[in-house]
């Protein structure tokens, strides 16, 4: 059990060469092996959404997933999100709207929102509902989350029709 | 001490940024994934702690075998309680203590006994959180059952052989309560209960030891909610003084009253820490959080109500039973002192008397959560007041309006008899007008039609209220640091702490306006002991009134200094000066400026200009007062019941709520949604419930269900500002609490409603189960039971 494994994870475009155990799930590896802490820990058993991060196309819970099943994927978490210093239309669009207070699911809201938006850029709106009923938080009661994202989602539509 | 009263403060439109709802300086580093929690906080050569925990509800310790796990590679330590004899039990707040609870505090480790699953038997220490994990289950436990006591209302049981498990019984009364019964044109007794459920922020607890040596100073990160008072409870503990213990406070994932207090996890990596000299790191995982962390809101309440025949209260009377777990935690016996203090809530009551039987149970340990005893006293007040309307045939507003304190009588003041009880000195309010605004704006009228005509077409709908008081911004005192530095940036020092309620922006634009600066440019600190030596924290809504209070003060100081300063640089009386954007001028703009970064800069230490002055653009001032602000809301709501399912759907809900004065009324609505959510939670579908052995049956986010986006109302909140505090120098009440007061009180009536069943709703939760049980009831008539007989 205690016998490591040497895997790649690709993390927002960078490779991060690391030795784990078979059993470490993906979220302690991307947090506490590759450093990247923005990725957070809700409950390990697949319910808060917190910890959701984008693996090639789909938004997935990183704590129910062993690390080593991740070797060679390409992996998004909230640190890729912005093009720089430019903040993607989610994360302006949460600042403006008030979608967050504690912050602690907000990576996971975020990422789970841009792949939602990504994958289906006119989504309807009860679609949307539906999606974002799967993360969970304790500050906002939500209303100020899906204003944020509507807000998003809009502007993505603008700047696709423009291009 | 403060009895100063204040004129009414400007609104926002004559202020530059307070009142506005301007976004978060707090919000950048969040959204991007650069936030420090305390999961994110390493230390070099760490170690981590896993808790070894009980799994049964009570029992005697006969033996723990730790030989396995101390063997295995990796680990550094096993500890249990024989390894810290010399440490006292979780000690109360100084302001808490009392000789009498103490035998009922917590030990970091269990000491011969263990009292509810989840009690910490033993702690592991290894190089790795998975080691320690593996070691903690090679501890081998022989513990043999004893029986357990589940539920407060039962007779108590024994906490130690000659100690009763009621740990104490309370009193809060006034007036001639026998005498208001006797008068009675009716009397209605009523047998309530609200669940065991919590505040269960996103982020778990956790806990960050690390010795320095080479200073001699421990440290203690992953801190929030009262660092400074934790600070002064492990001094206690600990045996060191404040300037050799530092309690940091990072970023908080939400707290809710229940993160923060001092549990046994946080003084154990202090005292590993020093002990084995590594840094220690514990972070709890949800499984603990949902068995470990402070539970609350578990209370059974037989009250009665005497009321002449207009419906005018005459007296109320109450028997608490309040269900305080296994041990008594950092508070004490707050919530249920709270829960009596607040239970006359906005009305005129002559004559009040109740008694909380404090009954240790095998359950986690209850303390306080977001409206500590409000949430549960104005779902009884609620309850009552709908049965008062219910048995003399009077509209529900109606009876509730006739009861209600006016503005007139305000400052309204509530003594108590009981020596040491503080008095309640309303401070300001109209309470019927805010009761006609959120009627108004919520249709109240035509909505009543609307309902009856769907429940006439077959639809379970209906419609709830409750009104009530919360309080905040209790003294006695605060205070802050400010500086500009030769930048122009200012650094406010706080003893405050930020759960992410928006701390930071709300002091940097109370700061700000003062100053007459960019809020943008106030760095606002909190949680640090190291760098200011008293600080409240935040918790009871007192952050925005107390700490911001301070901060206004504090703010005013450096700004007369910056006037006095530019006056003999601009050759200007400083009554003719203003600042704007952090430039001082005339202010009829003839003749020159000067910023604040330019006067920092000629002012600093050594400069010829000080004359014998202090240097520095800088401040430390302090905000005192001995008054309680007491802010006030309705709650309405309307609720559509599935009748096959026994599902309540809340189909609209409103907070109409006054805060006296809003400093951002952004972030208020966001603490009213965001504490009405966690109401409905509480109201409908959380519960840790326990099986027969006590074992915990909600350890899961499969079973301790939080509401999602998917049942969450777009909650309507109508914010006012009609009653600005007399005592405070901005007018300013606390927002925390007021989304969470009523929702309980206001579901419960609009499920009776819905249901067309006055008086069903006994009991919170209302899980489809329960709503399940009332309609079955209500096709198969029984003898409802009898109310039990109180003990006076």
């Amino acid at each position: 059990m205690n016998e490591k494994i040497d895997i790649t994870l690709t993390i927002n475009g960078r490779d991060y060469p690391i030795r784990v155990e078979a059993r470490k799930t993906l979220v302690d590896a991307i947090r506490d092996d590759c450093g990247q802490t923005g990725t957070h820990i809700g409950c390990e058993h697949g319910i808060c959404g917190t910890c959701t991060v984008i693996l090639d196309n789909d938004a997935v819970r990183s704590c129910l997933m062993f690390a080593v099943q991740a070797h060679g994927r390409k992996i998004r978490t909230v640190e890729g999100l912005a093009n720089g210093e430019e903040l993607h239309p989610l994360q302006r669009a949460f600042i403006t709207h008030h979608g967050l207070q504690c912050g602690f699911c907000t990576p996971g809201f975020l990422m789970l929102a841009a792949n939602a938006l990504e994958q289906h850029p006119d989504i309807a709106d009860d679609e949307l509902l539906d999606i974002l009923s799967s993360n969970l938080c304790r500050c906002t009661g939500y209303q100020n989350i899906i204003k944020a994202v509507r807000a998003a989602a809009i502007e993505m539509r603008g700047v696709r029709a423009a291009e | 001490m403060n009895h100063a009263t204040y004129p009414p403060p400007p609104p926002a439109s004559a202020r530059t940024v307070l009142g506005h709802p301007v976004t978060r300086i707090e919000d950048l580093p969040l959204v991007i994934g650069r936030g420090r929690y305390a999961g994110d906080i390493n230390f070099a050569h760490q170690l981590h702690m896993r808790i070894v925990r009980s799994t049964h509800a009570h029992g005697r310790i006969l033996a723990i075998d730790t030989a396995a796990a101390r063997a295995l590679p990796g680990v550094a330590a096993v500890w249990t309680n024989a390894d810290i004899a010399d440490l006292s039990p979780i000690d109360f707040r100084a302001d808490k203590s009392s000789e009498a609870l103490k035998p009922f505090r917590q030990p970091a480790l269990a000491r011969g006994r263990v009292r509810y699953i989840g009690d910490p038997i033993a702690a592991v220490f290894a190089e790795d959180p998975y080691v320690a994990e593996d070691a903690a289950e090679l501890v081998n436990l022989e513990i043999e059952a004893l029986p357990v006591v589940l539920s407060a209302s039962d007779p108590p049981g024994e906490f130690e052989p000659g100690r009763s498990g009621e740990a104490a019984l309370l009193r809060h009364s006034y007036g001639d309560i026998e005498a208001a019964f006797r008068a009675a044109h009716a009397i209605i007794e009523l047998d309530l209960a609200t669940g065991r459920h919590s505040g269960v922020p996103m982020e778990t607890r956790g806990a960050i030891g690390r010795y320095d040596a080479a200073r001699d100073i421990l440290e203690l990160h992953g801190a929030a909610k009262i660092p400074h008072r934790n600070r002064e409870t492990l001094c206690r503990m600990l045996g060191r003084s404040p300037a050799a213990l530092h309690v940091h406070e990072s970023h908080v994932g939400g707290g809710f009253g229940i993160r923060g207090e001092i549990y046994p996890e946080d003084v154990l990596v202090l005292l590993a820490a020093r002990r084995l000299g590594r840094p220690v790191k514990w972070i709890e995982d949800r499984r603990e959080h949902l068995m470990c962390a402070n539970q609350s809101r578990q209370q059974r309440h037989l009250a009665r109500i005497a009321v002449d025949r207009d419906g005018l209260i005459l007296g109320i009377e109450d028997e608490i039973f309040h269900d305080q777990g296994a041990y008594i935690r950092t508070h004490g016996v707050n919530v249920p002192n709270r829960t009596m203090c607040m239970l006359t809530g906005a009305y005129r009551v002559p004559a009040y008397r109740a008694i909380a039987h404090v009954r240790l149970t095998n359950k986690t340990p209850a303390a306080t959560y977001r409206a500590p005893g409000r949430f549960e006293s104005t779902f009884v007040r609620s309850r009552l007041m709908d049965a008062v309307a219910e048995r003399l045939g009077l509209d529900r507003i109606e009876v509730r309006r006739r009861n209600l304190i006016a503005a007139s009588e305000m400052p309204y003041t509530i003594a108590f008899n009981e020596p040491g009880v503080e008095e309640l000195e309303l401070d300001s309010g109209d309470y019927a007008a805010l009761l006609d605004k959120a009627l108004a704006a919520f249709g109240w009228q035509n909505l009543q039609q609307d309902l009856q005509r769907r429940r006439a077409a077959g639809e379970a709908v209906g419609a709830g209220i409750a009104i009530f008081l919360e309080e905040s911004g209790r003294g006695p005192t605060d205070n802050a640091k400010i500086a500009v530095d030769g930048s122009g940036a200012v650094e406010l020092i706080t003893g405050g702490a930020s759960l992410g309620q928006g701390f930071e922006t709300v002091m940097a634009q109370i700061c700000a306006e003062a100053l007459g600066v960019d809020y943008r440019r106030v760095r606002v600190i909190h949680g640090q002991t190291d760098l200011i030596d008293h600080g409240i924290g935040a918790h009871a809504a007192r952050a925005t009134v107390l700490t911001g209070g301070a901060v206004h003060v504090t703010a005013t100081m450096v700004r007369e200094k910056a006037l006095e300063f530019a006056a003999e640089l601009l050759q200007a009386s400083p009554a003719d000066l203003d600042i704007a954007d952090g430039m001082v001028m005339r202010r009829d703009h003839k003749g020159g400026s000067i910023s604040l970064a330019e006067i920092a800069k000629r002012f600093a230490p050594g400069s010829k200009l000080l004359r014998g002055r202090t240097p520095q653009l800088a401040a430390h001032g302090w905000y005192n007062t001995d008054h309680t602000v007491f802010p006030y809301g309705v709650h309405l709501a309307t609720v559509k019941i599935d009748r096959d399912t026994g599902h309540v759907a809340v189909e609209r809900f409103m907070v109409a709520y006054d805060v006296g004065r809003a400093v951002n009324p952004l972030l208020i609505e966001g603490q009213l949604v965001g504490g009405c959510v966690q109401g409905l939670g509480g109201a409908l579908c959380e519960e840790f419930r326990h099986d027969a052995g006590g074992e915990p049956l909600a350890v899961t986010f499969a079973d301790y269900l939080m509401p999602t986006l998917r049942e969450t109302p777009d909650v309507e909140v109508l914010l006012t500002e009609d009653a600005p505090s007399p005592h405070h120098p901005l007018g300013l009440k606390g927002a925390g609490e007021g989304g969470i007061n009523g929702v309980g009180g206001a579901i419960a009536g609009a499920i009776d409603d819905a249901l067309g069943l006055p008086g069903a709703v006994r009991e919170l939760p209302m899980s489809p189960q329960r709503v399940k049980a009332l309609l079955h009831a209500k096709t198969s008539p029984t003898d409802k039971a009898p109310c039990p007989r109180m003990s006076r």
